[in-house]
């Protein structure tokens, strides 16, 4: 099913990446083209099949709970762009 | 100066033992090689002083007595998608400028607790999405192979960076990570090994994540001595990667006896793809004969659902990297373009800090797990991976080991398929398979095409089985005579 | 007949839903090993893997999945011992990674019950739809600065439970029902500490109102982060009746998000353009399914602490005390410890009343919790045994009370300085009763005709003839008999 521009539009804000208006087209042609071509699959028979989320056959491995991480606040915000005495900070948001 | 760039892992190791040169000046030697090779573009960030730092520590360390083992003083690259403490970290992209890693990631440790000795990060597709090296922040990459006209050809993608640096003699090995075939196809491109192990068996955690069901770290190298002999170094359970196997620590040389007698291989029927070249259905062949001669048996075996992994692929891993790449939003590292609001710096920032492909890819992933989507195309996709993940197991039951070619063809010129997507995902076909079943696989040099450009044949084995996907890829390489044995 | 809202055109029935979000009582966070505490130093309880760096992986807390299975059980739910992790996708400035790992299709616990304590002694019993696990996001504030809003991931990935109801409340007082035997519950059983002003638990209601005898539910608002039971009260108050003017007026009600202005005691709709989120929910492909087996569950049930329904049909059954006195002592597990040391061996009544009234007065107006009282239950026991074997009259024992409470002490020693022991001695309260009748013949005569009330006044008389240290109740017998015969 081919994508229209506003579907490319709606999908891009979902991922919050910027498109530029004039590669809107092309691109939509291209995400398009590859959606089609995956859609193969519905030729494949997958009725009672369970979906393969898990590759490694093993039981979940987990953690004492003990604190054995974080206190470094330094080091947490030091590859931040923009840093206010111990806080990120961001454009502010308005509830 | 040559003779050590000459040199693999087994017998620079030998040489280091024998006090026949130091690992400084065997670090030195390819520092210059690196130096030399830089129209290749194969290193993003080059790190000789680290790297002479740590060649001084294993001298130190072998006058002492005290040599950690095979890997300790050997200069390796390592794929810029392995975070490394201090030193920049990119995965190839515009949206992690300036990023230094406040950490190691596990496999990298691991290397250096071997005592290897960091050259520098490589060159790679951004976020290793791509198969030709070409979708990089830093520009593409070039095979120290040209093509008939002296044309520039790609490496293959995405640890082409890596596969470039080992293929030009400038590391005595190198890392690359394989997530539907990133490590085996830029070393049929390039000429040399690539392993990518069974899902689980090396550690995520350091490494950028792109398709977490999928990525797995591996080594390049050029023989498969010198493979096993890294994933040795690399491999073991990690407490901080939920999907690390808990498997035992395993000295994958020792497997290596060239013994492969009575070894049941099968060739599946589906690989033999329509428009497939010639050549490469010939060097198939020949390499089923060759191993045929060492006393192996082949056998045709099928694996009906081969021709439906790409699609799965290309959609699961979308979908997983729609996700991962969520966190690079300019909030708390890498590039920030300002916007008005917290959503136009989010836009702004990932529109100019991602790529074409990675764009692409992100949306693919996230509409196929959009509303209304997802079970049309996220859950399809998983089922029809279980289905591929079956016929493997099936298959396992009557043989050891498959061969397959790794590419459909051989290394092409930079700037073709660019302008075609899906014309670039299918030099995976042959590799994404056993990503999508989780099995260990490598790729081996086997021959050459017409213009004397690298071919590889692709060994898949029996989950948690690299012994013996080694072990016949070893007495493979050694049959076929392409690399140093 | 419930609560209603009388509207022009007929009476409307509130519904309400309430999702609770309870902060595991754990030392670590639920996916990495970073701390919980609450008023640390901004960004100080944050690892690599909570700061969403590159690579970083989660793996869980097994104390908080025990956490969670331990609430299910004190909710009567059902256990499902196969769950998984999803990651719910959305971008916001304290989101880091993008995603929550948080559950979607298969919760760790499925539907149980709470039983509400209602005025004069109603009870009824409210359904649970299910409890999940999730993390945490960090915190914004967006009052610091101009233009700016500060991040503090301190939070971000603290494990919650995510405890949903089903629709069957019915109101506000049904709501503050709700919320404070889930609280007495999760603090019973140590898995929340409840603290809403900490924001350890927060609650999000939905609230829609229909006629009287609609079988189906209309559109509901939801109004988010109330984070005291009286405001979750007041904003079902307010939001109910603003929906009834809604529909009275024709309109309609639209399904947003909606947050409650305390000052105003309103609710309104957030500012923020509202997208209809599409969370694109998927299994997290960094963990495994979460498999726990019976052994795991019995092993928790085995070591419940008996739950504040159980204690109060004990107390009842045991002690035959009110419902509503059964209720109030059994809210906290603290207060229900302390009267059980004090009524052993006791009369359960008394020591109840003595709890509940004369020790929670003064508890609240000096703001102490029972487990600092200054008078512990060993010495309210001596205090009530002074009284019941008549050393002192109830009225003196007030007093001593009032000054253990004040000053400490051990309560015969304070009867001994005060000397507040109470005249036994019969024959000296007759002599003293007797004296007050010959001084008072009017009044005696008042009795006699009928004026009960001056008995009264003869009793105090009588109490200060005798210093206070009559009992008064042994006097009023006394009189009642020499005057009316």
């Amino acid at each position: 099913m081919p994508l229209d521009e506003a579907t490319v539009k709606k999908i891009a804000f979902l991922a919050r990446i910027k498109v530029p208006e004039d590669e809107l087209d092309h691109l939509a042609a291209e995400l398009s083209q590859i959606i089609g071509w995956v859609e193969q699959l519905a030729e494949v028979d997958t009725g009672a099949i369970t979906p393969m989320t898990v590759v490694a056959d093993m039981t979940w491995p987990k953690r004492d709970d003990t604190v054995t991480d974080g206190g470094y606040a330094g080091k947490v915000l030091a590859n931040a762009p923009e840093v206010k005495g111990s806080f990120y900070t961001v454009p502010k948001v308005v509830e | 100066m040559d003779k050590l760039i000459d040199l693999d892992i087994a017998r620079a190791r030998d040489g280091l033992a024998a006090g026949e040169y130091s690992s400084e000046t065997l670090t030195r030697a390819h520092i210059e090689a690196v130096e030399a090779a830089r129209n290749l573009n194969a290193y993003i960030t080059e790190t000789p002083e680290i790297a002479l730092a740590g060649a001084r520590e294993s001298d130190v360390r072998r006058a002492k007595g005290e040599a950690l083992g095979a890997m300790d003083g050997i200069p390796i690259a390592v794929k810029d998608l392995f975070c490394t403490e201090g030193v920049p970290t990119t995965a190839g992209s515009h949206i992690l400028d300036g990023f230094v890693p406040g950490y190691e990631s596990t496999v990298t440790k691991n290397l250096k607790a071997a005592g290897a000795v960091m050259l520098g990060k490589t060159n790679m597709d951004e976020f290793a999405m791509g198969s030709a090296c070409v979708t990089g922040h830093f520009g593409a990459a070039k095979n120290p192979y040209q093509g008939p006209d002296g044309k520039d050809l790609v490496p293959g993608g995405s640890s082409g960076g890596s596969a470039s640096a080992v293929a030009a003699r400038t590391c005595l090995g190198a890392i690359g990570t394989d997530t539907g075939g990133s490590i085996r196809q830029p070393a049929s491109f390039c000429g040399i090994v690539g392993l990518k192990p069974t899902y689980g068996r090396c550690s995520r955690w350091g490494i950028v994540a792109f398709a977490s069901s999928l990525d797995q770290a591996g080594p390049m190298t050029r023989t498969v001595r010198d493979a096993a002999i890294m994933l040795t170094a690399m491999a073991g359970f990690d407490p901080k990667d939920s999907t690390s196997a808990p498997v035992k620590a395993v000295d994958f040389e020792a497997a290596l006896n060239r013994d492969i007698k009575g070894l049941r291989i099968g060739i599946p029927k589906e690989y033999r793809i329509k428009g497939m070249p010639e050549e490469i259905d010939k060097l198939w062949k020949k390499g089923a004969s060759l191993l045929r001669d060492a006393g192996a048996e082949t056998v045709e075996v099928s694996l009906a659902h081969t021709k439906y992994a790409l699609p799965a692929y290309y959609i699961v891993a979308p979908a997983e990297a729609s996700s991962n790449l969520a966190r690079y939003d300019g909030v708390r590292y890498g590039l920030r373009v300002p916007g008005q609001s917290l959503d136009e710096m989010y836009e702004n920032t990932r529109g100019r800090g991602f790529g074409k492909e990675v764009r692409r890819r992100v949306l693919i992933g996230t509409y196929v797990l959009s509303a209304g989507y997802y079970d049309a195309y996220y859950l399809k996709a998983q089922k029809v991976r279980a289905l591929i993940a079956e016929d493997f197991r099936e298959v396992f039951e009557t043989v050891d080991l498959l061969l397959t070619p790794t590419a459909p063809s051989a290394a092409f010129p930079i700037g073709e398929k660019m302008d075609d997507p899906l014309a670039m995902y299918l030099n995976d076909v042959f590799t994404v398979p056993a990503s999508l079943a989780g099995l260990p696989a490598v790729s081996v040099p086997a021959g050459e095409d017409n213009f004397g450009l690298p071919l590889g044949l692709q060994f898949i084995g029996k989950p948690f089985d690299e012994k013996t996907v080694l072990r016949a890829a070893d007495v493979f390489q050694a049959a076929s005579g392409f690399g140093s044995s | 007949m419930g609560y209603l809202i009388e509207g022009e055109s007929g009476d409307w029935e509130v519904v309400v839903g309430l999702e609770v979000h309870a902060q595991i009582i754990s030392e670590a966070k639920l996916f990495s090993g970073a701390a919980t505490g609450f008023g640390a130093e901004p960004n100080s309880q944050v690892s690599f893997v909570d700061a969403a760096m590159p690579g970083m992986l989660p793996v869980i807390n097994e104390h908080c999945v025990a956490q969670a299975v331990r609430t299910g059980l004190g909710l009567q739910a059902k256990i499902n011992l196969l769950s998984v992790f999803e990651r719910k996708n959305y971008f916001y400035a304290d989101l880091p990674q993008g995603y929550q790992i948080s559950q979607f299709k298969h919760p760790l616990v499925g539907e149980g019950t709470i039983t509400l304590d209602l005025p004069d002694d109603a009870t009824r019993k409210v359904g649970i739809e299910r409890l999940h696990m999730e993390q945490d996001a960090g915190k914004s504030l967006h009052d610091q600065d101009a233009v700016r809003s500060f991040i503090d991931l301190n939070r971000s990935g603290v494990p919650l439970m995510e405890i949903v109801s089903k629709p069957d409340l019915r109101g506000p007082e049904d709501a503050g029902a709700y919320l404070r035997k889930l609280r007495s519950i999760l603090r019973c059983l140590g898995t929340c500490d409840g603290n809403m002003e900490e924001g350890s638990l927060r609650c999000d209601c939905n609230v829609s109102v229909r006629k009287v005898g609609e079988a189906d539910y209309r559109t509901r608002a939801e109004i988010k982060n109330l984070n005291s039971v009286r405001f979750v009260m007041q904003a079902i108050e307010f939001e109910a009746v603003r929906q009834v003017e809604v529909y009275e007026n024709g309109g309609k009600v639209n399904q947003e998000t909606r947050l409650f202005d305390s000052a105003k005691g309103m609710t309104r709709a957030m500012r923020s353009k509202e997208f209809a989120h599409d969370y694109r929910y998927f299994p997290d492909p960094d963990l495994l399914p979460l498999e726990i087996s019976q052994e795991f569950v019995d092993g928790i049930k085995a070591s419940l602490p008996e739950l504040p329904e159980q204690k109060k049909e004990r107390f009842l059954a045991d002690h035959s005390l009110s419902a509503y006195d059964a209720g109030v002592l059994v809210a906290e597990r603290e207060t229900a410890d302390f009267f059980e040391a004090v009524a052993e061996g006791r009369d359960a009544k008394t020591a109840a009343n003595w709890v509940i009234n004369q020790l929670s007065r003064e508890l609240n107006r000096s703001g102490e919790s029972i487990e600092n009282s200054p008078v512990s239950s060993q010495d309210l026991g001596k205090l009530i045994d002074l009284v019941s074997n008549k050393t002192i009259s109830t009225a003196a024992a007030k007093t001593v009370f009032a000054i253990m409470y004040a000053d400490g002490g051990d309560p015969a020693a304070i009867v001994a300085a005060k000397g507040l022991t109470q005249i036994t001695d019969t024959g000296e309260v007759e002599t003293a009763v007797d004296n007050v009748i010959a001084e008072n013949p009017d009044q005696a005569r008042d009795v006699r005709d009928g004026k009960d009330k001056t008995i009264g006044w003869f009793v105090g008389q009588v109490m200060k003839a005798t210093g206070g240290k009559a009992n008064p109740k042994a006097v009023n017998e006394l009189l009642r008999k020499k005057l009316l015969g």
